[in-house]
């Protein structure tokens, strides 16, 4: 995307110049609507048609790839925000809340129940996936996976205040022996 | 009559009262359009020293400069003053200033009107400035998301002082909106059809006609926040049926035209200037209009592109993600035929053309990286960072502030008639556009690298020290340049030596008048037979000068201007204005009461306050109009034309229709807030839903029906000649049955017990409010036909009630109806 913006901006910044060192230009009205068929319906109309008909394919390609299905291999947990904290839970251990830590299995999708009790706030591990908000009365459903065990570093992305700074969190991905365990309540 | 004796006579007539009082009396809008300017200057300035101290801020990690606290109201209060007290009043000053220069005309349709909305956005943004030296100003970010801007999260004064200064700031953009609209439409040359006109004139209206659409939406989100906070009202609590959610639809339903409202009037001026600097004709005028409409249009159907991250579902992702890749296409067209334009003539390099250039390379970038974010995973990503934050700045400031500074040095000797003398602002040239994309190229690559915006610091460690030194250092750099422009214009306006009347040989209208334009602008008025008069004529001056055209006769001793037939540019008819009154600095200030008495709770003041605003516009209209026919006047040239006052379609008319169309659109953003919480809002239903019962829809399909038969009643007695009185009469008892149908709403529901209430308050509040506004105005009709000013051709005040009465038995009926529907549903 960078590159193809880079070219496009060449191409018209190139334009420019190229008007400057040229010199003047036969004027009639036969000439104006030649040139209106160049530069408005080819280069305006065209030429943006034409790149944005690609640029808008690949976006929802990609966004379609990044949509949560169903499978079985799908865990869910829910995290929770509030002014400046974040709690988590889980769909296969009920009752089991952790604070500021969300454990995951490594190498399988995870469906996050994003959710808020007080402001809006966002959850956003950079690493991971891309933010999705948390709105009071609304819980919205983003998937994520860790393709290796590891701490993955979270934020909130949606300012909430005076502690918007430091409202961070960690994702914890295990290996499949870890995540038994911590099922099992070995770490809280 | 020789050239200079019209002058004194015309000027005797036109020119505001001498000394400072002419300050606070003026109805002239080439002053108050540089009064507009200056204000909008000055708080540039307040938000550019905002723009200072975060910079600042964000220079070093663990910076102990400011807590998070007075952080939080700086980048608040900077984005507030930036959109809403510089770049909107800009365009407005812009306007003002120059649309009845380059349209041939006197003045705006409604001189007062500029004024009052001039000084309602003067107090208005008094009072953030006052919030903001008194340490307690807005501090939930610009956009004012509840909860965190609702009471529970947000118990000071704080975001009462943006709520209610905003929507005190927004009768000004209203106004003028109106204002614009009526002019462009009515208020032209003779000659100068629609296609004649020139391109700033087309942007303009797009522009006003857009802020009258979107604005609306903000301010009626506004009103029910504040009154939310002040009463309880749960429009955005969930737990009592609310949601924040209709807030961010509300915000960007407005947020979205803005950022084009504040774009197409800087495009409109590159359309202006680029072809003057290029020495040759705009290049497409018609695809040129057709893509500033198509904009306009398509920035409405853009608005969840802001809200990507907020769980709209995919579809709906898809579809704005697709709309916002859309737009881009009439700004592609718009660019390239500028382009094609400087290809097409011999191009200067002059400081206006050299600002153009700057616009282009910014614009450009700013427009690409727009794209990138309309693609839905990548904005994701990079949502509240700030590549957000340097991707705004390049369409704002390379779009806007960028070309209103070609304005400026194009426009400068126009304003105060002199040379540019001293050429610091080619040295500020440099520094702005060089330190502009240091900062923000700076900020992009931060952003990229998960900067988040609105952090007051960040600690070390994490590669964005170096990066933001520099984007601080380019900050400052910026600055400096900004303040070599000002000391630049305050020279060069003060001392420098007399320039000639067209220094740019340009073609339009506004060159065509001795400069600094006189009060009156045109001796006599010309006739119009292409886009560019100048061109076709370069005597057009000395003949207006002389009197040659229409209206150059000051004999009669009044303001008087003609206006035209919207789209065939054929005379209509004569319009006087009104003379230098305080009337508006006056009604601007009791307004303030309704808004103070909001803010500091003193509710009493309130309603005090609205009455005090209603006794004046009494006293305002009171004032137009005439007991007898002049029947047609001599305008010049062999022309009669009938008087304003006498035609069917008087200039207030026209008024009403826009000031309803911004009205409808706040009914319409109130009808969808209604539904979106039916079906969107977790906690419905609400316990019980309000029965509609017989006597309220019988009370209201009457009183509907009596109102509109008797205006139309009274208007046909007046054409016969005869008495409208009876017509009179039943119309009023009409209204007072519709304000009996709305006040049952009230009478049976709770304002705070559930959102559903709620609304059901506000719908009918706004019908009583309606109902008591016609009442009123039937009633104020009466007095005027009682005292001769309606009767004989003089009926057009009878006209602009009968469009009052009909859209308030629309929104009547349609109000109370969807008030009573899940009651009948259920």
């Amino acid at each position: 995307m960078l590159a193809g913006a880079t070219v496009i901006f060449l191409f018209v910044m190139t334009l420019l110049v190229l008007a400057f060192s040229r010199g003047p230009a036969p004027a009639s009205a036969q000439a104006d609507e030649a040139r209106e068929k160049v530069w408005i319906v080819g280069l305006g109309i065209g030429f943006s048609v034409t790149v944005l008909a690609a640029l808008l394919t690949y976006g929802l390609v990609v966004g379609e790839r990044l949509l949560p299905r169903p499978g079985p291999e799908v865990v869910t947990v829910r995290a929770e925000g509030r002014q400046w904290a974040w709690s988590f839970s889980y769909a296969d251990a009920p009752g089991h809340v952790t604070e500021g830590v969300l454990h995951i299995p490594a190498g399988r999708p995870v469906d996050v129940q994003v959710t808020t009790v007080d402001v809006i706030h966002s959850f956003w591990v950079p690493q991971l996936a891309g933010k999705l908000d948390a709105i009071p009365g609304h819980v919205n459903v983003l998937r994520i996976e860790a393709w290796a065990p590891g701490d993955y570093a979270g934020v909130s992305s949606e300012y909430n205040g005076p502690g918007y700074k430091d409202h961070v969190f960690t994702v914890r991905a295990h290996d499949e022996a870890g995540w038994i365990a911590f099922l099992a309540g070995g770490e809280r | 009559m020789n050239a200079l004796r019209r002058h004194r006579a015309l000027t005797r007539i036109w020119a505001s009262d001498p000394g400072w009082k002419g300050w606070f009396t003026t109805v002239n809008h080439t002053d108050l359009g540089r009064m507009f300017l200056f204000v909008a200057v000055f708080f540039f300035v307040i938000g550019g020293i905002l723009a200072m101290l975060i910079r600042a801020q964000l220079a070093t990690p663990r910076s102990a400069f400011v807590g998070p606290d007075i952080y939080n109201q700086i980048f608040t209060m900077h984005g507030t003053i930036m959109m809403f007290l510089f770049a909107i009043p800009l365009f407005e000053g812009l306007a003002v200033y120059l649309l009845p220069k380059i349209l041939g005309t006197r003045d705006l349709a409604f001189p007062r009107l500029t004024a009052y909305g001039f000084w309602c956005y003067v107090f208005g943004g008094s009072l953030l400035i006052v919030s903001l030296l008194a340490g307690i100003a807005p501090d939930s970010g610009w956009f004012m998301y509840p909860p965190l801007s609702s009471r529970i999260a947000s118990p000071g004064i704080n975001t009462d002082f943006w709520l209610l200064g905003i929507t005190f700031v927004e009768i000004s953009a209203i106004c003028a909106s109106v204002e614009i609209t009526v002019t462009v439409l009515r208020y032209r040359a003779p000659g100068m059809s629609l296609p004649r006109m020139p391109i700033f004139a087309w942007y303009a209206l797009v522009t006003a006609v857009m802020i009258l659409t979107g604005f609306p939406p903000l301010i009626l989100g506004s009103i029910l926040l504040e009154l939310e906070r002040a009463f309880g009202m749960p429009f955005f609590q969930v737990e009592h049926g609310g949601d924040s959610l209709l807030w961010q639809h509300l915000f960007w339903l407005f947020g979205h035209p803005e950022v084009y409202i504040i774009f197409l009037p800087a495009a409109g001026v590159v359309s202006m200037i680029l072809p003057v600097m290029a020495r040759t004709t705009l290049l497409g005028y018609g695809w040129i209009v057709a893509a500033a409409v198509t904009l306009g249009v398509l920035s409405f159907g853009l608005w969840v592109h802001h809200m990507f991250t907020t769980g709209i579902p995919h579809m709906g992702l898809a579809f704005f993600s697709a709309a916002s890749t859309l737009v881009a296409v009439p700004t592609g067209v718009q660019i390239f035929a500028w382009i094609g334009t400087i290809w097409k003539g011999s191009p200067q390099l002059k400081l206006p053309m050299m600002w153009i250039l700057a616009f282009f390379a910014t614009f450009v970038i700013g427009g690409l990286t727009g794209v990138m974010v309309a693609v839905v995973p990548f904005d994701w990503q990079v949502h509240d960072t700030h590549f957000i934050v340097a991707h705004l700045h390049y369409v704002l400031v390379g779009g806007f502030v960028f070309p209103m500074l070609a304005a400026l040095y194009y426009w400068m000797p126009h304003a105060t008639g002199r040379k540019r003398f001293f050429k610091l602002g080619e040295t500020a040239f440099w520094l702005i556009s060089i330190g502009f994309h240091v900062t923000f190229l700076a900020v992009h690559w931060v952003g990229l690298l998960g900067q988040r915006r609105r952090i007051h610091t960040y600690d070390e460690g994490q590669g964005w020290e170096v990066i933001n030194l520099v984007a601080s250092v380019g900050g400052f750099v910026t600055a400096v340049g900004f303040a070599l422009v000002i000391v630049d214009v305050a020279l060069n306006a003060a001392v420098a030596i007399r320039g000639s009347r067209d220094p740019w040989q340009a073609g339009t209208l506004e060159w065509a008048m001795p400069t600094p334009p006189p009060a009156y602008n045109f001796a006599s008025l010309p006739l119009i037979e292409s886009r560019n008069p100048l061109y076709d004529d370069p005597d057009l001056p000395v003949c207006l000068v002389r009197g040659e055209g229409y209206l150059g006769d000051p004999s009669r001793g009044r303001r008087e201007t003609l206006t035209l037939e919207v789209a065939s540019g054929k005379p209509a008819y004569v319009v006087i204005f009104p003379t230098n009154t305080a009337l508006p600095i006056l009604m601007a200030f009791v307004t303030g009461g309704i808004f103070v008495g909001m803010l500091l709770k003193l509710y009493w003041l309130v309603p005090l306050a609205a009455l005090g605003v209603a006794a004046i516009v009494v006293r305002w209209v009171w004032s137009l109009g005439s007991k007898r026919d002049e029947g047609p006047l001599e305008v010049g040239r062999g022309l009669t034309l009938p008087l304003a006052s006498e035609a069917a379609d008087p200039p207030g008319w026209w008024g009403s229709l826009f000031l309803l169309l911004a009205n409808a659109t706040l009914f319409g953003s109130l009808l969808f807030g209604y539904a979106f919480l039916w079906t969107v809002a977790p906690n419905w239903p609400p316990p019980n839903y309000l029965e509609p019962g017989l006597v309220g829809p019988a009370l209201v399909l009457g009183g509907t029906a009596l109102s509109m038969a008797g205006i139309r009643l009274a208007r046909w007695k007046l054409r016969c000649g005869g008495g409208p009185w009876l017509g009179l009469l039943l119309s009023v008892v009409g209204a007072v049955g519709t304000g009996m149908a709305a006040g049952t709403l009230l009478l049976r529901t709770s304002f705070d017990a559930h959102a559903y209430s709620a609304t059901i308050w506000v719908i009918g509040g706004y019908v009583l409010f309606h109902a008591g506004l016609v009442g009123g105005m039937i009633t104020f009709l009466t007095l005027r036909a009682a005292a001769g000013y309606v009767a004989g051709r003089r009926v057009g005040e009878a006209r602009i009630v009968q469009l009052w009465i009909d859209y308030t038995a629309a929104v009547a009926l349609l109000g109370l109806g969807v008030a009573w529907l899940p009651g009948v549903l259920t």
